[in-house]
């Protein structure tokens, strides 16, 4: 079934993007992440402007993201405290982000720093997660317990808060600007930034595993809500029957991932996650380099009336 | 905006008529073209006949006819890519002024056949004569048809269909009774298109007429776009609060305690 899209002003098949979404879904939900670094490069594969994708899949990240966080919500498995102080740095982050994309997209190189975000952030964390997830894989096979962590030289910051629910005692200065940095990716790629902001909770800032998650998913949802808003007001971007349509088919497929999810290790689950996002990294690399089939692109600048 | 363009095309008709010997009558199949969420493109029809009078040469038996579709104009910017650091980056660019967003050329034969350069190029016949006024520096001005801004412009607006060329697409049914098919492909753009008849005899320019046609998005969709473009902030507080919706009636739904 054809439907002709609004804003991306293109008609896609609708059966297409709602398989799309629930197989991003699916991966969503077996790894706990929003899956925004899927879908958008899956958008801009089937022909969406970048510009679009990265506007429309912010409103997708929200929905999923907040179905997730009433369920860890009712499961007291969020920090309310440590939220709200992420949340400052998030907004401002978002802010930034969404006017850097606007600056981006008048010069004509937004497209460009979109790949190139991606390739850097993607093959950055993809690594570190591969190796990350053998070393665990290699230790589980051999038998060797892991050296217990002790704190590191962010426990040695000023300003320090107690977050009650998290039981950890914190300076805020490493909070805000972890809130920042994924706000301001999280407006410019359009992904939610869990599988950032996740790894570096629990190895930097030692935040529990019980309350990581549901924490991130807070974060992730005002800062897309916030840059949905932000990206509808400023560039006139947003799909919304784009995104209705990757909300969907995406609160449906994480449904059965988040079963899928449970019956898989850890470890392998994280090398799983890794694989995947390097290679949706390598992906981009591999387009930057390679000779694009046509160097020609027309943007219209005028409006048609 | 349709009355005017016909009033128009009447006037042009009525000048016409009482200069030339022959006259062109014209219609298309649809003078209002409404593009709905499912539209996946349509073809209008052009309808035609040359009338003779009494002052017509009795030796002019064969005609040629070049039917020129255009859509409503828009400034558009080309950017070119190059190899900078081992990547390709948009490096170069040139603004299109004004140009017309669909153009469609037809004709029933190729257009060197029917008249001399000179004339095509003053009639700007077939894409390479068709001005294209880019900006060039302080200077506005079309450049030579293989330019490569122009080219490729012309290349990617072919590619989407929007702007296409065929010189077999008029087809006389009898000597004086002609029809073309106009395709619109899904992503017309919305507005007003003019389309000019001409008619060549013997390599000569003998008389011309316009009519024009309406293309408009209707529904749904075109309300998404209007809001969206209108009503920034009430369209993202309505798409966030559908992002909430969907994500709570989705942890109903799917509530498993």
């Amino acid at each position: 079934m054809q439907l002709y899209l609004p804003i991306a002003d293109l008609p896609i098949n609708v059966f297409l993007v709602l398989a799309m979404g629930a197989a991003v879904g699916f991966v969503s939900g077996m790894f706990g992440i929003g899956g925004g670094f899927l879908m958008t490069p899956l958008l801009i594969f089937i022909g969406i402007t970048p510009a679009v994708a990265v506007a429309s899949v912010a409103s997708h990240i929200a929905a999923s993201s907040f179905s997730g966080a009433i369920s860890y919500w009712r499961r007291r498995a969020i920090d309310p405290a440590l939220a709200a102080v992420l949340l400052c740095g998030g907004t401002t982050g978002t802010a930034l982000g969404v006017w850097t994309f606007t600056q981006l997209r008048a010069l004509g190189q937004l497209d460009l720093m979109i790949a190139l975000s991606y390739v850097a952030l993607l093959t950055t964390v993809g690594g570190l997660m591969f190796s990350e997830g053998l070393r665990a894989l290699m230790r589980t096979r051999s038998g060797v317990v892991p050296p217990r962590r002790t704190h590191n030289w962010v426990h040695g910051l000023p300003l320090k808060m107690r977050f009650k629910r998290s039981k950890i005692y914190l300076s805020v200065i490493p909070v805000v600007v972890i809130g920042i940095l994924i706000g301001f990716i999280g407006a410019i790629m359009g992904i939610g930034g869990g599988f950032i902001l996740v790894p570096i909770m629990i190895y930097l800032l030692r935040v529990p595993t019980s309350t990581v998650i549901g924490t991130s998913m807070i974060l992730t949802l005002v800062t897309m809500l916030f840059a949905t808003m932000l990206h509808a007001m400023t560039n006139h971007l947003v799909d919304a029957v784009l995104a209705l349509i990757l909300m969907v088919g995406g609160v449906t497929g994480a449904q059965f991932g988040a079963r899928a999810g449970q019956r898989i290790r850890g470890e392998q689950l994280r090398l799983l996650l890794g694989v995947l996002i390097l290679a949706v990294g390598i992906r981009f690399a591999v387009e930057l380099v390679i000779r694009p089939e046509d160097l020609f692109t027309i943007r219209e600048i005028g409006s048609t009336g | 905006m349709i009355a005017r363009a016909l009033a128009a095309a009447l006037l042009i008709l009525l000048a016409v008529t009482s200069a030339q010997a022959e006259r062109l009558i014209v219609s298309v199949s649809n003078h209002r073209v409404t593009v709905t969420p499912n539209y996946s493109g349509e073809e209008l029809v052009l309808f035609g006949s040359v009338e003779k009078d009494a002052s017509t040469p009795a030796d002019r038996t064969a005609y040629d006819l070049v039917v020129t579709v255009k859509g409503p104009a828009a400034d558009m910017v080309t950017r070119r890519k190059e190899r900078t650091f081992g990547i390709w980056i948009n490096t170069d660019y040139r603004q299109f002024l004004q140009v017309p967003s669909y153009l469609a050329l037809f004709a029933n034969r190729p257009f060197d056949k029917i008249t001399s350069g000179e004339i095509a190029r003053r009639q700007q016949l077939g894409l390479n004569n068709v001005l294209l006024t880019q900006r060039v520096g302080t200077d506005y001005a079309d450049v030579v048809p293989n330019d490569v801004f122009r080219s490729a412009f012309i290349r990617l607006r072919t590619q989407r269909g929007l702007y296409r060329e065929d010189a077999s697409a008029v087809t006389f049914l009898t000597p004086t009774l002609f029809r073309t098919g106009i395709p619109l492909p899904a992503e017309v753009p919305i507005g007003t298109y003019r389309v000019e008849i001409k008619l060549f005899a013997g390599g000569a320019f003998v008389t011309k007429t316009e009519t024009a046609f309406e293309i408009v998005k209707v529904g749904f969709e075109q309300f998404i776009a209007t809001a969206a473009h209108q009503h920034g902030l009430a369209y993202g507080l309505a798409t966030a609060l559908m992002a909430l919706m969907t994500g709570w009636v989705a942890s109903i739904v799917f509530r498993r305690d």
